[in-house]
């Protein structure tokens, strides 16, 4: 649905060049939830005003439904924005307006007669749970409530696409979380296309389908979250996988509690996808004569399926270790032997 | 008992020069209002990065800002004097005293403006770009009503100003309370027209004051 193609953007000052968006091509499908992680500097922040349009590239296409976003003329483009709606980390709301005037402002520029502005503006302050709050002003609501004003506002002129630039950096976590659940019901109920961009792998895992990690202006890494999350290639995807699991812990202790074990096998078990769900573990003690005790382990869950690792002490006898271990291997989780006592 | 305190106050003449100070404070306020949102508008709109950036026009606006603000009141009415009998048909009189009065503040009040437009949140303006919004709009449902209170608290300022201009104008016979003092109290030695006539500013002045900072305040809402 959203095709880019080639996409740069340099800044050029009497000092340097800089290229804040290098050769970028992406294919976005509709309906989809589509993640960029990167650090600051990274170009993320180009890159997606670079689809609306708010910074003109240097280079390169952006395609939106057939349309070529950047060859528009700016009555062209201006018609074209209505349909991209976009929110923003500090959600830029307009203070002298109430959330209701707020959310009908969209609705002002694109020409809605006032009886279906103010029906539409009661329709969204509903959808984004905001009723109650109608004639508040911004200073008077806590920072979700302004980004649900925000998402109202985006969604007001029903767009194809929504851009969500760092829309949960100035949350707290559980506010963080209630947003993103917004953003994923709506995704659900109206099919729309979300692009987002943040720092934050926690916020990639809960509702992205897709990733795409960008490093100096570049896409270095992107596909299925899943994928993206258990086999990362390059350093920054690996930094931002321990963000969400923590950092490597083979050596946290575990070498000394190894040497504690006199029987039984050390296993360590690699979750992928969907199997999590599944009472592996207690189906493997009913099913085998074996003590099953788990040492350490992680497990964190994304759209689709979980993504983790269990370190766990298989004890009993030989054979059935052995039985235990081989129906482990069966299922899609990868199994580990790292000690034999 | 007033007219014993006061012995060479004329009430119905103190009241005539009140009026015109009202008159020319009020009148040229107005004008200073218009010119000065233009001013404004036109410096930050063509600033860099502004939305209709142009280095030219920035250049020519800021050196005619500059200019005028330079130039001492009281050397303003003077060099005016041809422009002033050419547009109101006299050179006496409150009417006489509005062209100075509008050009010498205006200026001012639109440096004021821009401050205040740059005071405007930028991520705000951008959200309305994002939206599809003409200039126009971004213009008048965004800038000017964003940043309102500081355009009102500058309005309050320059309003002060001018009460002290409209003064000053009364030295070349523009009539109001600066004319009076000097005419009526100064030149016949009558200082308790002179203290009057001042004690009639400090009030006018509060009372500019006091609206202004009620206005500033009820349209905060941040």
């Amino acid at each position: 649905m959203i095709t880019i193609k080639n996409l740069s953007k340099i800044y050029r000052t009497k000092s340097n060049t800089i290229n804040a968006v290098n050769d970028l091509n992406l294919e976005i499908e509709k309906g989809e939830i589509f993640g960029v992680i990167g650090y600051s500097g990274a170009g993320k922040s180009t890159f997606i005003r670079l689809i609306n349009r708010l910074e003109d590239p240097t280079e390169g296409q952006v395609i939106i439904d057939g349309e070529d976003i950047t060859a528009l003329k700016k009555n062209k483009l201006r018609l074209s924005r209505q349909e991209i709606g976009m929110i923003f980390q500090h959600f830029n709301l307009l203070w002298s307006r109430t959330v209701r005037e707020n959310i009908a402002f969209p609705l002002e520029i694109a020409g809605v007669p006032k009886q279906t502005r103010r029906e539409r503006v009661d329709e969204l302050i509903k959808l984004v749970g905001l009723t109650g709050r109608e004639n508040a002003y911004p200073s008077e609501l806590s920072g979700g409530q302004k980004q649900r004003v925000g998402i109202a506002r985006a969604l007001a002129n029903d767009p194809k696409v929504l851009l969500c630039d760092e829309a949960t950096s100035a949350l707290d976590p559980e506010t963080t979380d209630s947003i993103l659940k917004l953003l994923i019901d709506i995704n659900k109920n109206l099919g729309l296309t979300i692009i987002l961009i943040t720092h934050e792998m926690h916020v990639i895992r809960k509702i992205c389908h897709r990733v795409a990690v960008m490093e100096a202006g570049q896409v270095v890494e992107q596909g299925e979250v899943l994928d993206v999350f258990s086999h990362p290639k390059s350093q920054v995807t690996k930094k931002f996988v321990e963000q969400v699991m923590g950092e490597n812990q083979q050596d946290d202790g575990l070498g000394d509690v190894i040497e504690g074990f006199a029987t039984g096998k050390i296993t360590k078990l690699h979750f992928v996808g969907e199997v999590t769900n599944q009472a592996l573990i207690s189906s493997v003690a009913k099913k085998y004569q074996v003590d099953i005790s788990i040492l350490q382990g992680k497990i964190t869950q994304t759209r689709k399926g979980a993504y983790g690792t269990l370190v766990v002490h298989i004890d009993g006898d030989d054979e059935e270790i052995n039985k235990a271990i081989d129906y482990i291997a069966s299922t899609p989780v990868e199994v580990e032997v790292v000690h034999h006592a | 008992m007033l007219s014993e305190l006061f012995p060479n106050v004329q009430m119905d003449d103190l009241w005539v020069a009140t009026y015109e100070t009202f008159y020319m404070t009020l009148i040229s306020l107005v004008g200073t209002l218009i010119f000065g949102i233009l001013l404004g508008l036109l410096l930050y709109l063509t600033a860099r990065g502004g939305l209709w950036e142009n280095k030219t026009l920035h250049f020519i606006v800021a050196a005619i800002v500059n200019i005028f603000r330079a130039i001492p009141f009281i050397i303003l009415i003077l060099l005016l004097i041809p422009f002033t009998d050419f547009l109101m048909d006299t050179i006496r009189g409150p009417k006489a005293a509005l062209p100075a009065l509008i050009i010498g503040s205006a200026p001012f009040y639109g440096r004021l403006v821009e401050i205040a437009l740059r005071e405007v949140d930028k991520g705000v303006v951008e959200a309305a770009k994002a939206m599809g919004a003409k200039t126009r709009t971004i213009i008048f449902k965004v800038l000017l009503p964003e940043s309102m209170p500081a355009l009102v608290s500058g309005l309050t300022v320059t309003a002060i100003a001018l009460i002290g201009y409209t003064a000053v104008a009364g030295v070349i016979g523009a009539g109001g309370l600066g004319d009076f003092a000097y005419f009526y109290g100064f030149q016949r030695r009558a200082t308790d027209v002179v203290f009057v006539c001042t004690v009639l500013i400090v009030i006018i002045v509060f009372i500019f004051q006091f609206i202004g900072d009620l206005i500033t305040s009820k349209l905060d809402k941040r």
